[in-house]
């Protein structure tokens, strides 16, 4: 044994650290990949290695590997193990490889839960630090249920430092486990008034996270994070509470009021530029929530823009960042104060900085007008052409279609410009955006019909000179252009000017290598080209042309009708039989064209996106309703499988429908009738919407002007738009002489009756009429069609399953769970497992499961041969990763209070909601002097602290006090007569308000917070027990064994103040007897009793815990002990005590240990162990949950489970094994178990039997 | 929230990654190259901040990083957070390397990225600002440290005593 020790050390020596492992990495510059992948190696062996110190030291060279993009997560199991390491150094390598490379996914996370519990309650701070911090990264919705209550316990706990952290990882609890978040959050709410700055900004955290999605569920806290806002000195507090507020405003407008003055001050007076920053964000996000009630803020834009001026000049690249990033905001709302700013907004555009270019680029969308539209656009192309990065390219891109495109083409005044840039914008090379650009000819030239003979001649130059495009081929690259080019040019055949020679280039080889889809457009528009052209050569006299277009036609179209893609073949074959139909008919002279163009009659509308999702249900149709019977669960659970193989149509459906008798069904085809003549969406075959559209007034009427252009339109190639910004300028400047020349005429002729007012000074928007008169078609929309605002929500964004009402008040279901679902083999909900079990058969499950069994033991027989030294080295491994299982805390006292404040909790909660309104209420009237807006502040200070005050003192007569606790406090006249209006208006709403105030105490907030905060969510299984009970005092108990130090055993008492009295001076003596003593603080006699480290105000609960040590643990023992207390009245005080017994089950001696099924099969092989059994009748209860049972209190662990067969193990503080394996059929359950001493075993056999006696 | 801290240094090279969400090796790897590709080639005098990490979130993320010596410190952070508040964070970060390593240098990041992570862990968790007080961070890394000190010389004369 010692050699080998000496050994480990020595090899210990030669192993490399993680130091070393870098030094090697350096070294190996060449080889690197090799290096690594011996060092992997020799980790492998490290890992083998049965020396906990070593094994950490692997993994934590692991970790570093990962960090280089190795996989490590075949040492997952390592990483358990160091993890339960009792050694503070190694659990904190385990932890941190556990958070590099653990997620949900990661099989052996469930084997952690039970170490993370113990290491959540350690006594060591660090041990529970370390544990959080490792959860957070890799908590599962698994993890959180089961720990979410012991997280919930450590919130409360004594130092600030965990509490911190407690509080902190709810966040990831709750988005894990949604159904934590009502239970928990009267504590979290509890801890922003923490005394510990720390614990205090964590709690903010936490909420301004929750908030941030669901924020309407947080507006009752708002008084509380008002008062927090006026009194934190913290910068980051701060930051995230004025955040918070910016996402609460938009709900609350009144709240945006109150918050006005203070944020303003903070501007006036931080230095923070970071506060400073979100300051003017929030009040921005309150003149936004208040534009439409309150007109007077100006003064506050005013402020805000100015500020903003002030960074965006400034010459700090962040701050002109954030500048900008703020002015946007504003800019939806208030673009005027913006506007001013343009030179500066144009200025940055020019930055050498990306970030801010784009920021930029952001607020050129809302500050163009038609009067600057294409004057912005031309600096965005030459931007564009001297841009360097295809990401800053396509956004410059983006944006260019964005500006132009907004609110309908509203500032477009000439759509030729529009398609020049598009067309213009398709040179770009690498772009991913070929597919907007796309979408936006499509969308003017079907919408804005004057267009569409420019369009045309566009679109075909382009497709003549696709190969100019085609050298991008990526799918969504600029090729995309060219199906809109196609299908314009296919759609509008009307308006080409040499349709022919678009056709011939429709149909060169080349087109064969873009995408399928582009093909098929190509395709099916070459199709209606060939219609257009022979209407058009029809008439002529000489059909050859029209013959020889046919040929052509058919010469081309086998290329496609081999295409790879279906939807290209598919066409180009239907169009290629019907050509050589056509030219047959061409032959024998028959007139074709009118026949063909018919194919392709009609008008296509746009349709708005998501009209279909619009139309609302017609009254009385239930989507989710069956139209027939379902077929009922147990047809189809058999019939299924079969269903797919057989064709026949279920039987049971058909005599169903004979049974509608004749009369029956012609009162519905009636009633079907008359619901589609009422239905506008039904598409009737008689006369056909587009008629109704075309017939539609305005449409055929608006004239198409003339284009008065001074230069010819012809240019070769490609458009450019430049020159439309010349033109544009020239039409406009000619417009506005003509505009004046007949000014002059209408003042001379006394002015028409227009009512229009031209000033001969600045051109303003209305001034500049568009080039065309144009008709832009809106999108079709189903009539009465409902507004939906919830379309753009991710249905899978985990927050919604967060979007929970927090005020309603607990019920019992929701109550977390604790400790119940610990079985390791039971993962899944109760409810899914009963179904299961529900639904299959008993009887085969029981054979298939002891034939795999059986095959199973064979197979471990044969390993076990094979590793036989490697096992023995385990079981000493197993020894030195335990650690001290910490006691519980207050669950169960928690639980009788509970019972209590629940009937207060429905008033309580109304009283909060409307403490709200009244809260709010209270706001100062905005003011526009600078007296006043201080005046406002100091009003707005008290309303949250007055009612507090008064809370103290709890009298009905609230009113009064706050009466002359602010008119002591108002000096000036003027606020003076403004308080007196106030508080008449609080008197009403106090009397209003009053029977609240005098049911939770006449408190807000903070006496609220005590109350709500008690209801805390009922364990459905503890192992706290009752000790003993009195009128003054009730104690529960929990014993535990320490692994650490195999005679100790740890108890941990709750105790209870049930009486109306201070319970103090409370002392906890035991007996001691022969093998087990009460561990004493040195210099105490063996008889001394030990002071209970706190004392017990009325109601409230605590816990204390107490060491014993004991020497023999395979019997079970009682020690006889007293507490002695004074019960503390207002006029007396008394001595008390009260008996109990301290009952040591054998149970108590064990710890939960993980266990693997090979280690599990060597143990029972070995021989060692001495075998019993045990039989239970009549339980019943399914199986996962007598595994839990016997889990949860006689802390065992399932080592494997098939079927209605599991083993488990579990070891005692001085290292006994103990395997049962049990097994259940009906109602009965035998457990055959073996463990080293027999004592042992069979009193916990007795224990075990016993807990299930009872229930 | 904090999505991921990374550094590396001027040449791209891993020096600490910690991501509070899970991707597997190669997506990691992929993003510290595309950061460090987006971040490296941005002038000193430059803001901090940069949009389009495509790889992390989408449009409510950013990229806050700082530029010290040989080495990026990037925070990946989404709107939630305050830009400039951030920017102290990487302040107070790189103080408290500094004050804990000794005039902190590349070469301490390389050989002791452990020791970074832990310090990390003080400051930041599960992707929350969990300490931003320097004093406080240094406290609570130092008690831990001599902890690890008192274990391993216990260790260490457990095994001479055998």
């Amino acid at each position: 044994m010692a050699l080998k020790i000496v050994k480990g050390s020595i090899d210990r020596m030669f192993d490399k650290n993680l130091q070393d492992l870098v030094r090697g990495i350096r070294n190996h510059k060449e080889d690197e990949a090799k290096y690594i992948s011996t060092c992997i190696d020799e980790i492998k062996q490290e890992l083998k290695q049965d020396n906990i110190a070593v094994k950490a030291n692997a993994v934590c060279k692991l970790t570093y590997l990962q960090m280089l993009g190795y996989d490590v997560s075949w040492a997952a199991f390592n990483i358990v193990e160091v993890m339960s390491s009792s050694k503070f150094t190694y659990k904190r390598i385990g932890y941190l490889a556990a958070s590099q490379c653990f997620h949900e996914n990661t099989d052996v996370i469930m084997l952690t839960t039970n170490q993370i519990r113990k290491d959540l309650s350690s006594p060591n701070q660090y041990d529970t630090g370390v544990a959080l911090t490792g959860l957070s990264c890799f908590v599962t919705p698994d993890l959180a249920r089961d720990l979410a209550n012991d997280i919930m316990t450590l919130m409360s706990h004594t130092k600030p430092y965990i509490r911190k952290k407690a509080v902190l990882i709810m966040y990831k609890v709750f988005l894990k486990y949604p159904e934590s978040l009502r239970p928990a959050f009267p504590r979290l709410k509890e801890k922003l008034e923490d005394p510990d700055p720390g614990v205090q900004s964590a709690a903010v955290n936490v909420i301004c996270e929750l908030a941030r999605r669901n924020p309407k569920n947080y507006l009752s806290l708002a008084p509380l994070f008002f008062k927090l806002m006026t009194s934190s000195t913290n910068n980051w507090v701060l930051i995230k509470i004025i955040k918070l507020f910016g996402a609460l405003t938009p709900l609350e407008p009144r709240l945006g009021k109150k918050l006005i003055e203070p944020l303003t001050n903070l501007i006036h007076s931080t230095s923070a530029m970071s506060l400073l920053y979100e300051c003017v964000n929030t009040v921005i996000a309150v003149l936004i929530s208040l534009s439409s009630g309150m007109p007077n803020h100006s003064a506050s834009i005013q402020l805000c823009v100015q500020k903003l001026r002030i960074l965006i000049e400034d010459s700090d690249q962040n701050l002109k960042y954030l500048g900008l990033l703020a002015m946007s905001k504003i800019l939806k709302t208030h673009p005027k104060s913006v506007q001013s700013h343009k030179d500066l907004i144009l200025q940055c555009l020019d930055d050498k900085d990306e970030s801010i270019r784009l920021r930029a680029l952001d607020l050129l969308y809302g500050m163009v007008s038609k009067k600057n539209l294409m004057e912005i656009v031309k600096k965005l192309m030459i931007h564009v052409d001297k841009a360097e990065g295809t990401t800053y390219r396509d956004e410059l891109l983006t944006k260019i279609i964005d500006i132009c495109s907004q609110s309908n083409y509203q500032y477009i005044t000439n759509f030729e410009w529009y398609i020049s840039i598009l067309v213009e914008l398709t040179r770009l090379e690498g772009t991913r955006h070929g597919h907007l650009i796309a979408s936006q000819m499509l969308d003017v030239a079907i919408r804005v019909k004057a267009i569409r003979v420019f369009a045309v001649a566009q679109m075909a130059t382009l497709l003549d000179n696709a190969h100019l495009l085609t050298g991008n081929m990526q799918r969504n690259g600029i090729c995309e252009v060219l199906y809109a080019a196609a299908w314009i040019c296919g759609e509008f055949s009307e308006h080409l000017e040499n349709p022919v020679q678009t056709l011939e280039a429709m149909l060169r080889p080349k087109v064969a290598t873009l995408p399928g889809h582009i093909q098929a457009v190509y395709v099916q528009n070459a199709a209606k080209l060939f219609a257009t052209i022979l209407k058009n050569q029809e008439g002529n006299t000489d059909s050859t042309a029209a013959q020889e277009t046919s040929q052509m036609m058919i010469d081309r179209l086998p290329l496609f009708v081999q295409s790879a893609n279906l939807e290209v073949q598919e066409r180009a074959s239907c169009i290629l039989q019907l050509v050589k139909y056509i030219q047959k008919l061409q032959q024998k002279d028959v007139e074709v064209a009118e026949e063909v163009s018919a194919l392709f009659a009609g008008e296509l509308n746009p349709v708005a996106p998501k009209a279909q999702k619009k139309v609302p249900v017609p009254e009385g149709l239930d989507l989710d309703a069956w139209i027939n019977e379902p077929p009922s669960e147990s047809e189809s659970e058999d019939e299924q499988p079969k269903a797919i193989f057989t064709k026949e149509e279920p039987k049971h459906s058909r005599p169903r429908h004979t049974e509608v008798d004749e009369k029956e069904l012609a009162r519905r085809r009636e009633a079907r009738k008359q619901e589609q003549a009422n239905n506008p969406f039904y598409i009737k075959a008689s006369p056909s919407s587009q008629k109704v559209y075309q017939e539609a007034p305005g449409v055929e009427h608006i004239p198409v002007v003339q284009i008065d252009l001074s230069v010819p339109l012809k240019v070769p190639g490609l458009p450019m738009s430049d020159q439309y910004v010349k033109l544009e300028e020239e039409r406009r400047q000619k417009e506005r002489a003509e505009k004046k020349k007949k000014e002059k005429k209408k003042r001379k002729e006394k002015r028409s009756g227009r009512g229009k007012k031209h000033d001969s000074g600045p051109e303003s928007e209305e001034d500049i009429t568009p080039a065309h008169v144009v008709d832009i078609v809106t999108e079709e929309m189903p009539e009465n069609a409902l507004p939906s605002d919830d379309d753009d929500k991710d249905p899978n964004d985990p927050h919604k399953a967060l979007d929970i009402d927090l005020d309603k008040p607990l019920a019992d279901s929701e109550k977390l769970p604790v400790r119940s679902h610990r079985a390791a083999g039971a993962p899944k909900s109760p409810a899914e497992d009963g179904e299961a079990e529900n639904a299959t058969p008993q009887e085969p499950k029981k054979k298939s499961s002891k034939e795999k069994r059986d095959k199973k033991k064979d197979k471990e027989r044969d390993r076990k041969r094979s590793k036989e030294e490697k096992k023995k080295k385990k079981h000493k491994r197993e020894e030195k990763e335990e650690d001290l299982l910490g006691g519980q805390a207050e669950e169960a006292a928690v639980q009788s209070e509970e019972t209590k404040e629940v009937e207060a909790q429905p008033s309580s909660t109304s009283a909060e909601v409307s403490d709200l309104d009244f809260w709010l209420s209270n706001a100062p009237v905005p003011s526009n002097t600078q007296e006043a807006a201080t005046v406002a502040a100091a009003e707005a200070d008290p309303a949250p602290e007055a009612p507090a005050g008064t809370a103290a003192d709890s009298e009905p007569e609230e009113p009064k006090d706050t009466e002359t606790e602010e008119s002591k406090s108002s000096k000036h006249k003027k606020k003076k007569q403004k308080k007196e209006k106030e508080e008449k208006e609080k008197k009403k709403k106090k009397k209003h308000h009053h029977h609240h105030h005098h049911s939770d105490g006449g408190g807000e907030e903070s006496v609220q917070n005590g109350t709500v905060e008690e209801e805390e969510p009922l364990p459905p299984m503890s192992n706290y027990c009752l000790l003993a009970e009195n009128s003054y005092i009730k104690m529960v108990c929990d014993i535990q064994g320490n692994l650490q130090d195999g005679s100790q055993v740890v108890v941990s008492v709750i105790f209870e103040n049930k009486s109306d009295s201070f319970l103090k001076s409370m002392e906890f003596n035991v007996l001691d007897s022969l093998n087990s003593k009460l561990q004493r603080p040195e210099g105490s006699g063996p008889h001394d009793g030990l002071t209970v480290p706190f004392q017990l105000p009325p109601g409230v609960s605590n816990e204390a815990r107490f060491v014993f040590t004991v020497q023999s643990i395979v019997m079970p023992q009682k020690l006889k002990g007293t507490l002695t207390f004074i019960v503390k009245n207002e006029d007396s005080s008394t001595h008390e005590k009260l008996d109990f017994k301290l009952h040591f089950t054998c149970t108590s001696y064990l710890i939960t240990t993980p266990c693997y099924s090979d280690a599990f099969a060597k143990l029972l092989e070995s021989g060692d162990l001495k075998s019993s059994s045990v039989r239970l009748e009549g339980v019943n209860m399914p199986f996962h949950h007598l595994l839990a049972r016997i889990c949860f209190h006689h802390h065992f662990s399932v080592v494997e489970r098939i079927n209605s067969c599991a083993s488990m193990y579990s070891r005692s503080i001085q290292g006994h094994h103990v395997c049962l394996l049990v097994k259940t059929s009906a109602q009965t359950v035998s457990i055959d178990a073996k463990c080293d001493e027999p004592t042992l075993l069979g009193n916990v056999l007795d224990e075990i039997k016993q807990t299930f006696s009872q229930c | 929230m904090i999505k991921a801290i990374l550094i590396f240094n001027n040449h791209g090279k891993p020096r600490l990654s910690k991501f509070y969400e899970h991707y597997n090796e190669d997506t990691e790897q992929q993003i510290i190259r595309e950061t460090f590709h987006l971040v490296s080639k941005r002038d000193e005098n430059v803001c901090n901040f940069l949009e389009g990490g495509m790889l992390i979130g989408g449009s409510d993320y950013k990229l806050i990083y700082r530029h010290y010596a040989t080495l990026y410190f990037v925070f990946c952070v989404d709107s939630s957070e305050s830009e400039l508040g951030i920017l102290d964070l990487i302040q107070v970060f790189v103080e408290t390397l500094d004050k804990c390593f000794e005039n902190v240098c590349e070469l301490d990041l390389i050989f002791h990225v452990d020791k970074v992570h832990n310090i990390l862990a003080e400051m930041v968790m599960g992707g929350m600002v969990l300490e931003t007080n320097m004093n406080e961070i240094i406290t609570q890394v130092d008690a831990q440290n001599k902890m690890e000190k008192s274990e391993t010389f216990i260790f260490q004369s457990t095994r001479q005593d055998r």
